[in-house]
């Protein structure tokens, strides 16, 4: 299975991705944002950190990259994208996924880890996982999540919310809300399901002596899923 | 021309900036404060002498990447 992550002047979860791909099999390459095409990919990943320093608004200029345009074709012709953190940021700013990533809601940088409840199976990501609380890391300035009540609507008809903040038991109330983020919404899909951004970072939870393992069991049944 | 243009956020979305200002105006002293809601401000430069289209033009990157219209709304305060 092959894999592309997208660097971007500021990346800095890239090299990480890249490390967790290829540890659970995929053979990734590395692409920069100037680049007009994309290597043949399974998998596009818009990876973590700080594109363009967060000018404007998180995700905005690297939204609007060259290489871009290419990995949107990719999104519309039913390709996998997945966009952790700051690729969260640049999915909502290029417009595969619906809604907006505000400022924290008590304006601080928050650096923990998280449980996340998966809320829909059904799609490429999820499907075959027997768990459905996951322990991840979120290190984010920028990931309140928030839309309009239509889109609102239209992301709840679709069954597009992909994981909510929650306690170890999975409980998604308001107090387990890292953020102020709508619903405590953590991850959304686009409608096909084929595009997934979402704050928590997968790819540091990939090892038992230095964090957890939780993001191993997402990657191994990701590339399961995949073949 | 130079187009000046202002971002405001929406009326119903949070601005927990324009909230910490407001209330490090009142310990300040400033007790008449109702509401603070912080934006943006862009003076552009533009290669263009006809004010209506100076306006055309910066309207047009208000819409693809100065504003983000799902959270913000944008104004043209100033075109000379």
């Amino acid at each position: 299975m092959k894999s592309a992550v997208i660097t971007f002047p500021g990346s800095n979860c890239d090299r990480d991705m890249h490390v967790a791909l290829n540890k659970f099999g995929f053979k990734n390459k590395m692409v920069w944002h100037n680049d007009n095409e994309l290597p043949k990919s399974d998998l596009i990943v818009l990876p973590g950190g700080f594109s363009y320093g967060d000018y404007l608004r998180c995700g905005s200029m690297a939204s609007k990259s060259k290489i871009m345009q290419s990995v949107i074709n990719f999104a519309k012709s039913g390709g996998l994208v997945m966009g952790i953190c700051n690729g969260f940021q640049i999915l909502v700013e290029s417009g595969l996924v619906p809604g907006i990533l505000l400022r924290n809601k008590y304006l601080e940088f928050i650096c923990k880890n998280v449980f996340v409840k998966i809320d829909n199976k059904d799609n490429p990501y999820f499907k075959n996982l027997d768990k459905e609380v996951f322990e991840l890391h979120i290190a984010h300035n920028e990931g309140n999540y928030f839309c309009t009540n239509d889109q609102l609507k239209e992301i709840q008809d679709n069954n597009q919310v992909a994981i909510y903040y929650c306690n170890d038991n999975g409980k998604t109330e308001e107090k387990f809300n890292p953020n102020g983020s709508l619903k405590n919404i953590a991850g959304i899909f686009n409608k096909e399901k084929n595009v997934l951004g979402m704050m928590p970072h997968p790819e540091r939870m990939i090892d038992k002596s230095l964090s957890g393992e939780d993001g191993s069991l997402f990657f191994k049944n990701l590339i399961n899923n995949i073949k | 021309m130079k187009v000046s243009a202002i971002i405001t956020l929406k009326k119903d979305v949070l601005d927990p900036q324009g909230k910490v200002i407001h209330q490090t105006l009142d310990g300040m002293g400033f007790k008449d404060v109702n509401e603070v809601r912080q934006g943006k401000y862009f003076e552009i430069d533009v290669k263009e002498n006809d004010p209506q289209k100076a306006q055309k033009i910066v309207e047009d990157m208000c819409n693809k990447l100065l504003a983000n219209l799902v959270i913000e709304n944008y104004k043209i305060i100033e075109i000379q």
